[in-house]
C-alpha cells in the first residue's frame, strides 16, 4: 500500500517522481510530504544568482527602456532566470514544497505579458512567494503586492491618488486594476460580496504604492501620489499613507471569505477540478483557524482522505508534463529547450494570458491539438535522447504500482527502448497527476 | 551539398568536402556498415523459403507467391526467394556482391524487443555500457579511443553513426563521428497506433486525440497526396535514403570514416504486415542501393550486414500478421561479399524443427557473423573478437565463406 501512496505522493503531490524518489518516499509517504514543507531552504546559489534581485532587475528594465540595447537585456535575464527555475524543478528533492510554491504563485499571477515584467520574474517567485508559502497568507499577500513585478504587472506603479499633490498637478489619475484584481482573485473574489466602490476605495487606499527607479529599496511609497484622508473599506476606516495600505490587505488576508476562496482553490489543485465540498469545508476550518496558516493548509492537504483517492483524477498542465517528463528521464535537457519546451505545450513560464492565472481545470487543456502536441513533444524527447532508458525501468520508477495493465502492455510490446519511452511519456496515464 | 544540408559533428568540413583521392590499398582501406532492423523483422517474409513444402501451408495468407507469378518472389537459385520489395538486392545477388544467411540469432532467447536488441548489440548475453561495434574499433584502431573530442581537425574518426541518435552498438570507447539530418522525430507510426489504442479508452483525453486523428485525416485527404501518413512514409523512405548515401559517401572521403551504424526501425509488425513490410524493406533496399553510388569506387572493398533482435512466428497470427519468434534473417551486401548465396544452415518448417514448435529455429548465431566481418574487413584478431568485442564467446567461430579471397 505505502508503495502505491508513495507513487502517488510524488505524482499528485509533487512534481513527478525522479528515479527512486518513490522507492525513498515509501517508507511514509505522508511523512516525505511533510518533511518537504517544514521548513524552507532557500534555492541552491547557482539558481538564485540565474535571477537578478528586484533592484538588480529594475535596473536591467530601465536600462532597456531607456537605451533599448541589443542584444534585449530583459528578454537575456527572462531566458537565463527561466532556465534556472526550470532546471531546479527538474532537480528538486522538495517537489511538493515546489509544487506548493508554484500554487502560490498562479494565484497570485504576474505575468510577462504586462509590465515590462520579464527581469523581474524570477525574483517574484523567489523572493515574494515561495518564503512565504508556509508562513500566514497576509505575509504572502503583502509580499506579493509590494513587489516591482505586481506593481508594474497590474499598474499600480502609475496610479496617482486623484486628491494627492501629483494628482493635482498631473492629468494621471487613478488606476484600479491592482485593487479590482485584489479583491476578485487575490483575496475574497466575487463570493465575498463586494461593490464597485469599494474596489475604488481600495485602489485609493494603495496609491503611491510604486516601484519607482532602481534604489536599494524596490518598493517605493511615493506620499505625493498618494490619496490623502481616511478612507473607509468594507464598512472599516484605514488611516492615510502606506500603513493604511498594510491594514487593509492585512485586514483582507484573513477575511473569512479569503479563507474559503483559497480553501476552494487548494482542493481543486490538489483534488479534482470539482473538489468534495467536505474537503473545502475541512481547508476552510484549518485556515479561519490558525489565521491563515499556510503550512497548517499544506498539513491539512497531506491529511485529506480525499487527497489520497484514486485513480489520479487531476489533468498534468503542460508544465507540469514538461517537469515530469524530464524528472523521469533523469537527463537535463539544454536549457534552451527546456524553457522552449513550456512554450512549444502552450504554456510558457510566467506568461499567463491574464491576472487569474493558468486554468487548473482539465477542459482547458484538453484541445484536440494540444493534446496531439504532448504526444509529439513526448515523441521528440524519446527520439532524441542520447541514452534511453529501459522504459520498463522508468514505468516502475514512474507510475509504478499505479500503472494500469494496458499502459503497461503498450510500454512493454514498444519495438525499440526510443518507442517504449514515447508510449509511456505519451500516454494518458502519464498526462494524469 | 552535405554540408550545406546537415548537421557535421565531429567530421571536419575538409573531410567531407574533399574530393575522392586514390586510395591506397593498406589495410584498414576496408569498408564495413552495420544497418540495425528495430523490431524484428519478419525472416520468412523478406525471404520465403518457398521450396519448403512446409511454408505454404504454415503462412497460409502471408505466404508469398511462387517466383514468376504476379507479386512473386525474385528467386534466390531454387529454394528461397526475395520479397520483390528488394529488387536491387536480388541483382546484387545474381551479381555475386549480396549474400543472405537464414535462420540467424543471436544468443538472446526471449521475446522482448528491448533486451533482445540490447544483446544484439551489446553483443553479449546481457546489456552492456558499450556495442561490440565500437570495440571492434577499438581492436582496429587503438587510437581511437586516446584523441579527446575536439582533436580531429583533418579527419574524421573511423567510426560514423548515420542517424540522429547513436545506438548502444556504436557507444563505448571509441569516439565517433556523428552526422544527421535537421528534422528527424516525428512519432512513428506504429508508436501513434498503441497510444490511439490507450487514448480510445480515456474519456476525457480520448475524444480530444481522436478529433485530433480525424482532423488530420480530413487535411491530409483535403490537402492531396503531399501530405498524411502515404506521404509521411514515402518521406521516411527518401530521407533515410539520403541518409545512406550520404554515409556511403562519407565512407568514400579519403580520410574519412570506415566503419558507419544505421538503425531503421518500425519491422515490428503484428498486425497488417503485407501492407506494412513491402515499404520498409523498399526503404531498406533504397538504402543499400544508396550506399553503392555513395560509396562509389570503395564499394569492392565494402561489406554491409543489416540485422535484426530475433524473427517472427512461422503461422500468421489472427490480424494478418506476425508474432514475436526466434530465427530470422541476416543480409549481406557489397563488393566485399562472397555473394549469390543463401548460407546457414535451413533447419526446415516441419513441427519437430521448430523453436519451441512455433518458431524458425535458429542456426546461425548472428555474433559468427559479425566475426567473419569484423576479421576479415578490419583485420580483427580471433582473440579480440573472442574476448574483448564479443565477451566469453569463444565457442562461436566466424563464420566460413562469407568474404571474397
Amino acid at each position: 500500500m505505502s508503495q502505491r501512496d508513495a507513487a502517488h505522493a510524488a505524482i499528485r503531490f509533487g512534481l513527478g517522481p525522479r528515479p527512486g524518489e518513490v522507492a525513498r518516499a515509501a517508507r511514509d509517504p505522508r511523512g516525505w510530504l511533510a518533511a518537504q514543507v517544514a521548513d524552507i531552504p532557500p534555492v541552491p546559489d547557482p539558481v538564485r544568482a540565474a535571477a537578478p534581485e528586484a533592484s538588480a532587475a529594475l535596473e536591467i528594465t530601465f536600462d532597456q527602456q531607456r537605451r533599448q540595447p541589443e542584444p534585449n537585456p530583459v528578454r537575456e535575464a527572462y531566458r537565463t532566470s527561466m532556465a534556472a527555475l526550470a532546471a531546479h524543478w527538474v532537480a528538486t528533492d522538495r517537489p511538493f514544497l515546489e509544487r506548493w510554491a508554484l500554487f502560490w504563485t498562479n494565484h497570485l499571477t504576474v505575468s510577462i505579458r504586462g509590465g515590462n515584467t520579464g527581469a523581474l520574474l524570477a525574483d517574484y517567485h523567489l523572493a515574494a512567494i515561495r518564503p512565504h508559502v508556509t508562513g500566514r497568507f497576509e505575509a504572502l499577500l503583502l509580499a506579493a503586492i509590494r513587489h516591482p513585478a505586481m506593481l508594474r504587472y497590474l499598474d499600480n506603479a502609475i496610479s496617482v491618488g486623484p486628491g494627492s499633490i501629483a494628482g493635482q498637478r498631473q492629468r494621471r489619475g487613478l488606476n484600479e486594476n491592482l485593487a479590482r484584481e485584489i479583491l476578485e482573485l487575490h483575496t475574497l473574489s466575487p463570493a465575498g460580496g463586494y461593490a464597485q466602490a469599494d474596489v475604488t476605495m481600495l485602489a485609493r487606499i494603495i496609491t503611491g504604492w510604486s516601484s519607482g527607479t532602481p534604489g536599494p529599496s524596490p518598493f517605493v511609497f511615493r506620499a505625493n501620489a498618494h490619496e490623502p484622508g481616511e478612507k473607509v473599506l468594507l464598512g472599516r476606516v484605514f488611516a492615510e499613507g502606506e500603513a493604511g495600505g498594510v491594514a487593509a490587505l492585512r485586514y483582507l488576508g484573513t477575511h473569512p471569505a479569503t479563507y474559503r476562496f483559497l480553501a476552494g482553490k487548494i482542493a481543486r489543485h490538489f483534488i479534482a477540478d470539482t473538489p468534495p465540498e467536505a474537503a473545502v469545508a475541512a481547508l476552510t476550518r484549518t485556515l479561519s483557524l490558525t489565521g491563515g496558516d499556510l503550512g497548517a493548509a499544506a498539513a491539512s492537504v497531506i491529511g485529506l482522505e480525499t487527497t489520497w483517492a484514486r485513480p489520479l483524477a487531476k489533468l498534468r498542465t503542460p508544465s507540469d508534463v514538461v517537469i515530469a517528463t524530464v524528472r523521469a528521464l533523469d537527463a537535463p535537457l539544454p536549457p534552451e529547450r527546456l524553457v522552449g519546451a513550456f512554450g512549444a505545450l502552450g504554456q510558457p513560464l510566467f506568461t499567463a494570458p491574464a491576472p487569474n492565472g493558468w486554468p487548473d481545470t482539465a477542459e482547458a487543456w484538453t484541445g484536440p491539438e494540444a493534446i496531439m502536441r504532448r504526444i509529439e513533444w513526448a515523441g521528440g524527447v524519446a527520439a532524441r535522447m542520447p541514452d534511453p532508458p529501459d522504459p520498463r525501468a522508468v514505468l516502475a520508477d514512474t507510475l509504478g504500482p499505479l500503472a494500469d495493465a494496458a499502459t503497461r502492455r503498450a510500454v512493454e510490446g514498444a519495438e525499440s527502448r526510443r518507442e517504449g519511452l514515447m508510449v509511456l511519456l505519451a500516454s494518458p496515464a502519464f498526462q494524469r497527476r | 551539398m552535405i554540408a550545406r544540408r546537415s548537421l557535421l559533428l565531429g567530421l571536419s568540413a575538409a573531410a567531407t568536402l574533399g574530393g575522392r583521392a586514390a586510395f591506397a590499398t593498406t589495410p584498414g582501406e576496408n569498408r564495413l556498415v552495420v544497418i540495425i532492423l528495430r523490431g524484428a523483422l519478419d525472416g520468412l517474409a523478406a525471404v520465403a523459403p518457398y521450396g519448403d513444402a512446409e511454408y505454404r501451408s504454415l503462412r497460409g495468407p502471408l505466404a508469398m507467391p511462387e517466383p514468376g507469378q504476379e507479386g512473386g518472389a525474385l528467386d534466390l537459385g531454387g529454394r528461397f526467394g526475395l520479397s520483390p520489395a528488394m529488387p536491387r538486392l536480388a541483382a546484387l545477388y545474381r551479381s555475386g556482391e549480396a549474400a543472405i544467411v537464414h535462420a540467424v540469432a543471436g544468443p538472446y532467447r526471449g521475446r522482448s524487443h528491448f533486451d533482445g536488441q540490447d544483446w544484439m548489440e551489446s553483443g553479449a548475453e546481457q546489456r552492456l555500457s558499450g556495442g561490440w561495434l565500437n570495440r571492434a574499433v577499438i581492436a582496429a584502431w587503438p587510437a581511437e579511443a586516446a584523441a579527446p573530442q575536439g582533436t580531429n581537425q583533418g579527419r574524421s574518426r573511423k567510426a560514423l553513426v548515420a542517424g540522429p541518435a547513436v545506438p548502444l552498438l556504436m557507444k563505448g570507447p571509441a569516439h565517433i563521428a556523428n552526422h544527421a539530418p535537421r528534422n528527424l522525430g516525428r512519432v512513428p507510426e506504429d508508436a501513434l497506433r498503441r497510444l490511439a489504442a490507450l487514448y480510445a479508452a480515456d474519456t476525457l483525453l480520448g475524444p480530444a486525440v481522436a478529433d485530433a486523428r480525424a482532423g488530420r485525416a480530413f487535411a491530409d485527404g483535403a490537402l492531396g497526396p503531399m501530405h498524411g501518413p502515404a506521404a509521411n512514409a514515402a518521406g521516411d523512405r527518401a530521407a533515410f535514403r539520403s541518409l545512406a548515401l550520404a554515409a556511403g559517401r562519407l565512407l568514400a572521403t579519403a580520410d574519412g570514416p570506415r566503419v558507419a551504424a544505421l538503425e531503421l526501425g518500425g519491422f515490428d509488425t503484428h498486425a497488417m504486415q503485407a501492407q506494412r513490410l513491402p515499404g520498409l524493406l523498399g526503404t531498406l533496399d533504397d538504402a543499400i542501393a544508396a550506399l553503392r553510388e555513395g560509396l562509389g569506387p570503395v564499394w569492392g572493398r565494402t561489406a554491409i550486414l543489416a540485422m535484426t533482435e530475433f524473427g517472427r512466428t512461422v503461422a500468421a497470427n489472427g490480424t494478418g500478421g506476425t508474432d514475436h519468434g526466434t530465427g530470422g534473417v541476416a543480409f549481406l551486401a557489397g563488393g566485399a561479399v562472397a555473394g549469390g548465396k543463401v548460407a546457414g544452415t535451413w533447419p526446415g518448417l516441419s513441427p519437430a524443427a521448430l523453436h519451441e514448435g512455433r518458431d524458425l529455429a535458429p542456426t546461425t548465431d548472428l555474433r559468427a557473423i559479425a566475426k567473419a566481418l569484423l576479421a576479415g574487413q578490419l583485420g580483427v584478431s580471433r582473440a579480440s573478437l573472442d574476448g574483448a568485442v564479443f565477451p566469453a564467446s569463444a565457442a562461436v567461430t566466424p563464420m566460413a565463406g562469407l568474404r571474397r579471397g
